[in-house]
């Protein structure tokens, strides 16, 4: 059923002068889904999704999003089709205050801002939404500190709640819970599943509990390729993907 | 695992923080000080002076608007300084236009050269946008050298004549050709202040401090460089075209790279990123090149001192320490 499916790949290559980092992915992701991409380290996973966000250009291979070729579009443009994506380390603006942070995303509806002549109280109307959203990921008492003060969950906390801020019809989370202690974990977590509801959700992730929990679909990547697809309990019995964890030296122990 | 506590180093150099109530009302409060300072100035000292300081603020400042704020670090800002010096003083001389028209066409003229050189640069990242900004000034530089029926070559354009402002007031006195620099001066402060503030600014700040992110949020980084590239230059022109009609002349040192360079070290003196840096910068350069002129070469081992100290010492620039020091943005 294609009119199910928001985002797909066929035979996505890139090729680094000769070592193949991504080679011949076909990925469907269905929409309203939290699809997640797993794999050992080197897998490609990061690749994929730089190729996704237009960050790198494939070497061969489509992209369709909602119908639509993006393969040659600019990564600004894709954000402006509804398909934002957040990064491994966590990318906020760090000397804007966090409401700031945010408001600098809900900006984007006002179309270009290119008023250099314009004070500032232009954006006050967009402050309060901006206050809902902090609020909603947490971060309400810390609204006027500068983001590069926040701690490193909040930092990744901060970086949603202004994803979410452009509504994105689909996100895609590159390791949302990298290099987070448990508590923060959590918190992502259950923040991840809460704005889910009517968004897609691609991620890649490490942790695999987080993986198990969240995801209703999974891709694991070896060596550049699909490996396996499937819902987690099919995905982790399967023994290459055991073997693929194992023989890398297993990034699992997460 | 890391923990929760805030690993990440903040941004080296700049000191820049957000601006709530109590730092707008303190920003007036310095606006309406340097308004005073300018009224008083020409009564406490010599008026050529106080206009030179002032135009090289204003170049400060205009720099500052692209490395501060902008992130983009030009080394070949002398070029819009100079050619717009040089416009002004040959429209002023040669065609006989009035002063305002001739500093109105050289800053037309860095804007246009701006948006060229602009474009070709922001191409490139980093390093390689610097360097492509000097090689292009470079350029600007050995045109001036090699057309001197426009410039003047080694001479430059002297004598130019200061005119009447509007076809009326004479400004061959100092003290009123004071006010009019005093007034440009004022009115490229608060363009700058503006353009910091406004939404584009916040754009452009989001850029300097993350260009990915800001891209994933669907913003044409690209876009928004040049523009603020462009002002940068014009502001830069206006500064540089104003300079030629106070000293009644354009010369080749307004387009060499050494300008380029001065008006970084004025900007990191004074204190990157801070909107009143930039002026304080100027006003210690320009006051040790004056002051100091009877060293002679030795000048130029001074200010590299001074640099060196700045560096080392406090990064933040005069204006960044003291912003630092009373925790609001300056």
């Amino acid at each position: 059923m294609p009119e199910d499916i928001i985002l797909s790949t066929s035979g996505l290559t890139k090729d680094f002068g000769g070592f193949t980092a991504v080679n011949g992915v076909d990925l469907k992701v269905k929409r309203g889904s939290i699809h997640a991409l797993i794999g050992p380290n080197g897998a490609g996973k990061t690749t994929f999704f730089n190729l996704l966000t237009k960050f790198l250009a494939p070497s061969k291979g489509a992209i369709v999003y909602n119908g639509r070729d993006i393969t040659r579009e600019k990564p600004a443009e894709i954000a402006r089709l509804g398909l934002v994506r957040s990064f491994q380390i966590s990318a906020v603006f760090p000397q804007l205050s966090v409401l700031t942070n945010v408001r600098i995303a809900l900006q984007r509806k006002r179309g270009d801002s290119f008023d250099f002549w314009r004070s500032e109280a232009a954006l006050k109307p967009l402050d309060e939404e901006a206050r809902r959203l902090v609020e909603a990921v947490g971060l309400s008492a810390f609204v006027e500190l500068p983001a590069v003060e926040l701690s490193y969950g909040r930092k990744r906390a901060l970086e949603i709640a202004t994803t979410l801020a452009l509504d994105p019809e689909m996100m895609l989370l590159d390791e949302p819970m990298a290099g987070m202690g448990r508590e923060d974990v959590e918190r992502i977590e259950a923040l991840i599943r809460k704005v889910s509801v009517n968004r897609t959700i691609l991620m890649v992730e490490h942790n695999l509990s987080v993986v198990a929990s969240l995801s209703d679909r999974i891709t694991v990547l070896a060596r550049g390729q699909v490996l396996a697809e499937g819902d987690y309990a099919s995905v982790s019995k399967d023994a290459r993907v055991i073997e693929a964890y194992i023989g890398s030296g297993g990034d699992h122990a997460h | 695992m890391a923990n929760v506590a805030s690993t990440d180093a903040p941004a080296a150099g700049l000191a820049v923080i957000e601006i709530d109530h109590g730092t707008a009302r303190l920003h007036r409060m310095i606006f309406i000080g340097i308004a005073i300072a300018l009224a008083v100035a020409p009564f406490i000292a010599y008026p050529v002076f106080v206009m030179k300081v002032l135009c090289f603020a204003l170049f400060a400042l205009a720099f500052n608007l692209l490395l501060g704020y902008g992130g983009l670090l030009s080394f070949g800002h002398a070029a819009y300084f100079g050619m717009a010096s040089y416009v002004s003083a040959y429209t002023a001389k040669n065609w006989g236009l009035t002063p305002e028209l001739a500093i109105l066409l050289g800053t037309c003229v860095a804007a246009l050269l701006g948006a060229l050189f602009g474009a070709l640069a922001i191409r490139r990242q980093g390093i390689y946008f610097a360097m492509i900004t000097l090689a292009l000034a470079q350029m600007v530089f050995f045109f001036s050298l090699q057309t001197p029926r426009f410039t003047g070559g080694e001479d430059g354009i002297q004598a130019v004549p200061r005119g009447k402002l509007f076809g009326l007031i004479n400004l061959a006195d100092d003290r009123t050709l004071y006010w009019v620099v005093a007034i440009i001066f004022m009115a490229g402060l608060l363009a700058i202040y503006r353009i910091i503030h406004s939404p584009f600014g916040q754009v452009c700040k989001a850029i300097r401090d993350n260009e990915p992110r800001a891209i994933s949020l669907g913003y044409r980084a690209n876009q928004y460089k040049l523009t603020v590239f462009v002002l940068s230059a014009t502001l830069a022109g206006l500064a540089g075209a104003t300079k030629a009609i106070v000293f009644q002349l354009a010369s080749l040192t307004d387009v060499y790279w050494s300008m380029s360079g001065e008006v970084v070290l004025m900007t990191l003196v004074g204190g990157l990123g801070t909107v009143f840096g930039p002026i304080v910068g100027a006003l210690v350069i320009v006051s040790m090149q004056n002051y100091l002129a009877s060293l002679g070469a030795w000048v130029t081992v001074v200010q590299g001192v001074i640099f060196v100290i700045c560096v080392l010492l406090f990064r933040e620039g005069i204006v960044g320490v003291i912003a630092k020091w009373i925790k609001k943005p300056l």
